[in-house]
C-alpha cells in the first residue's frame, strides 16, 4: 500500500505516514515494556536490563499473598464486568430503538447521557457512595459499584446504538411486517440479526470498560476491591516486576475479550458478503430477499460503528 | 381505520417503556448522586461526622484558600495544553486515515489499531512509563549509551512532562475518534472540487477540512478537557506526588472522610467544567453529530 510510487503519493502522505507511525509506537512502546519486564528473572528489578528471563513473578502473583487478594478481586472484576456487558448491550439497545420515535424527553435523556459520560468519574463515585451511606445500605460491588458503572458504559452503549441505527434500513422491517411478522418477532428474527456486528460492539464496549474501570469504582466498591483497585494498590506499595507481571496478565485478558469481539464482527461480515455473492436470490425469504445492493451495504456499515 | 389509530397510540407508548431502564440509571446513579453532592457541600463536619444544616464554610474556606487557586490554575494548564496536543495528534492521524489511506480495509485496520488500547486499562498503560522514564529507564540508558548526556536526564519521570505525557497517551484516543468520523463524513467532491478550482493543498485544509470536521473537533475536546479536569490518578503517580489537582486534592479529603469540604470543591469544578463545555457547545452543535 506504501509503495505504490507509480500512483505517485504526495510527499505529505510520507511525512503524516511517518507521523501516524511515530503515534502508534507512543501507544504501544511503553505497554510493550512492561510486557517484557514482566519476564524478568527472580533477582530483576522495575527497569531494563532485563536480568534473566522467568515466570517468577507471574508465580509470584498467584503464591504469595503480597498483591493482596489477587484471585478474588480478579474474579470479582470478571463477574462484573459480564453483569454490566448484559445490561449494557440490553439497556442500549432498548433505549437506541426508543430513540427512533420523537417523544417528549429525548433530548433530557440524551444530554443526561453526555453529562454522565464526562462526569469526572471521582465524583460520582463519592455521590453514589453518599447515596448508599444516607440510604443505610451497605455498598458492594454488585450494587453500587455496578451502578456507577452503568453510568459509564450506558452512554458508550447508546451512542454506538446511533451510529448503527443511522445507517440500519427500515426496509428490512417493513419487508417484515408486510410478510405478517409481529413487532417482536420482526425485532428478534429481523433488526437484532442485522444489527448483531454492533451490539457486539457495545458488548464489547461493556465489558472492558468494566473490567478496567477505576475512578468511578473506588469509592462505591464497599470493602472487597475489583482488580484495577488492586493495581492500583499496587502501584503505592509493590516495587518489584509482580506489579508488571499483574499488567501483562490483565491486558492479556482484555485482548482476549478485544480479539474474540472483532473476531466474530469479522466472520459475521465475511459470511453476509459470501451469502449475498453466492446467492443473488437468497432462498430464506423475510429479511434476505431483498434487493442485493441494500443488504450488501447494511453489512458492510453495521459493524464499523 | 381504528386498527392504525390504535397501532399509533400504542407507538406512542413504546419509546417512554422502551427508554425507561436507561432513565431510571441515570437518574438513579448519576441524578441523585450529582444533587447529593451538591446538597453535601452546603453541610458542617464536625471531626468525621457530617452535620446536615445549611453552612457556607465549606465554600468560604474553599475560595479564601491561596491553594485552591494554585490547584485550578495547575489543572487548567495540564487542560490546555494536553488539549492543544491531542487536537494536533488527533487532527493529523485523522486526516492520514481518511485522506491518504485509499484502501477502506487498511483505513479500518489502521483506525481498530489506535483504539484497541481504549480497550484496556488506563493504569497499566499509565504505569508503564515508569520504566521508560526513570532515573534508570529505558530513555536515559540509551540517551547516555548515545551519549547525548551525560547524566540521568531529572525532569523526564515525576515531573509535569511525565504527567502530559500520560495524559496524551491515555486520552489521544477521545480526540482521535470523533474526529476521524466527521472527517470520514466530508463528501471528496467536495474538495475535488477545490482543488479543480485551485485550491492549494493547505486551504483545502483551512477552507474545508476544518470547518466541515468542526463537530468532531469540539467532541473531542469536551471529552479531552473533561477527563484531564476530572482526573487524580495519573497527576497523582506520574507526578511522583510533586503536582496535584483539583481532584487530586479532593480524593485526598475524601480519603480522611472530609465529605462537605470534597463536595464544595466539585461543585466548584463541575460548574468550571460545564462552563467550558457550554463554551464549546455554543460555538459548534455537537447534538447533531452524536445523533446524525
Amino acid at each position: 500500500m506504501v509503495t505504490r510510487s507509480s500512483n505517485g503519493r504526495p510527499w505529505t502522505f510520507y511525512a503524516l505516514a511517518a507521523f501516524f507511525t511515530l503515534f502508534v509506537l507512543f501507544l504501544y512502546g511503553p505497554m510493550s515494556a512492561i510486557f517484557i519486564l514482566s519476564f524478568q528473572g527472580p533477582n530483576g528489578g522495575l527497569t531494563f536490563p532485563m536480568n534473566g528471563v522467568s515466570l517468577h513473578w507471574f508465580g509470584a502473583l498467584f503464591a504469595q499473598q503480597r498483591s493482596g487478594d489477587f484471585v478474588g478481586s480478579f474474579s470479582r472484576s470478571i463477574a462484573l464486568a459480564i453483569l454490566v456487558l448484559a445490561m449494557t448491550v440490553v439497556i442500549s439497545i432498548m433505549a437506541g430503538l426508543a430513540f427512533r420515535y420523537r417523544f417528549a424527553c429525548a433530548t433530557a435523556v440524551f444530554y443526561m447521557a453526555i453529562a454522565s459520560l464526562i462526569m469526572p468519574g471521582l465524583l460520582l463515585g463519592l455521590g453514589v457512595g453518599l447515596m448508599f451511606q444516607f440510604a443505610g445500605i451497605r455498598p458492594a460491588w454488585f450494587s453500587s459499584a455496578l451502578g456507577a458503572q452503568l453510568t459509564w458504559t450506558l452512554p458508550f452503549g447508546l451512542l454506538i446504538m446511533f451510529a448503527v441505527f443511522s445507517r440500519f434500513n427500515r426496509v428490512y422491517e417493513e419487508a417484515a411486517r408486510d410478510l405478517g411478522a409481529r413487532q417482536w418477532q420482526t425485532l428478534w428474527h429481523v433488526v437484532l440479526p442485522i444489527l448483531l456486528p454492533g451490539i457486539i460492539g457495545v458488548a464489547l464496549f461493556g465489558f472492558t470498560l468494566s473490567y478496567d474501570e477505576f475512578p468511578r469504582t473506588v469509592i462505591p466498591i464497599g470493602s472487597r476491591n475489583t482488580l484495577p483497585l488492586e493495581i492500583w494498590a499496587m502501584t503505592t506499595d509493590v516495587t518489584s516486576p509482580a506489579l508488571y507481571a499483574l499488567g501483562t496478565l490483565t491486558t492479556a485478558v482484555s485482548f482476549v475479550v478485544i480479539a474474540a469481539a472483532l473476531t466474530s464482527i469479522a466472520l459475521i461480515q465475511r459470511r453476509r458478503a459470501r451469502r449475498q455473492r453466492g446467492h443473488p436470490d437468497a432462498r430464506r425469504g423475510g429479511a434476505e430477499a431483498l434487493p442485493r445492493t441494500a443488504g450488501v451495504r447494511v453489512g458492510a456499515d453495521a459493524g464499523d460503528a | 381505520m381504528r386498527a392504525p389509530q390504535a397501532a399509533s397510540s400504542r407507538f406512542t407508548s413504546a419509546p417512554y417503556v422502551l427508554v425507561a431502564p436507561l432513565a431510571l440509571v441515570l437518574v438513579v446513579f448519576f441524578g441523585i448522586p450529582l444533587v447529593l453532592v451538591v446538597v453535601v457541600s452546603f453541610f458542617d463536619l464536625d471531626k468525621f461526622d457530617i452535620i446536615p444544616t445549611f453552612v457556607l464554610t465549606n465554600y468560604s474556606e474553599l475560595l479564601s484558600s491561596p491553594l485552591t487557586y494554585t490547584l485550578y490554575a495547575k489543572t487548567i494548564k495540564y487542560a490546555l495544553i494536553v488539549w492543544a496536543i491531542t487536537l494536533v495528534i488527533g487532527f493529523t492521524v485523522s486526516y492520514f486515515l481518511v485522506f491518504h489511506v485509499r484502501s477502506i480495509l487498511w483505513q479500518m485496520g489502521l483506525f481498530l489499531l489506535c483504539t484497541v488500547p481504549f480497550w484496556t486499562s488506563n493504569v497499566i498503560r499509565m504505569i508503564s512509563w515508569i520504566p521508560l522514564l526513570g532515573r534508570h529507564g529505558l530513555l536515559n540508558q540509551s540517551l547516555i549509551a548515545l551519549g547525548l548526556a551525560d547524566h540521568p536526564l531529572e525532569f523526564l519521570l515525576f515531573s509535569d512532562f511525565s504527567v502530559v505525557i500520560a495524559y496524551v497517551h491515555l486520552f489521544s484516543l477521545f480526540m482521535i475518534v470523533p474526529i476521524f468520523n466527521s472527517m470520514a463524513r466530508i463528501e471528496r467532491a467536495v474538495i475535488e472540487a477545490a482543488v479543480d478550482g485551485g485550491a492549494s493543498r493547505f486551504r483545502v485544509i483551512t477552507d474545508i477540512v476544518i470547518p466541515l470536521s468542526r463537530t468532531g473537533i469540539a467532541l473531542g475536546s469536551i471529552f479531552v478537557i473533561a477527563l484531564v479536569m476530572g482526573d487524580f490518578f495519573v497527576v497523582k503517580v506520574m507526578s511522583g506526588g510533586q503536582s496535584a489537582s483539583v481532584v487530586a486534592a479532593m480524593s485526598n479529603e475524601i480519603a480522611i472522610l472530609q465529605y462537605p469540604p470534597a463536595a464544595a470543591n466539585a461543585v466548584c469544578l463541575l460548574t468550571i467544567v460545564t462552563l467550558m463545555v457550554a463554551v464549546i457547545m455554543r460555538v459548534v452543535d455537537v447534538r447533531r453529530e452524536l445523533s446524525g
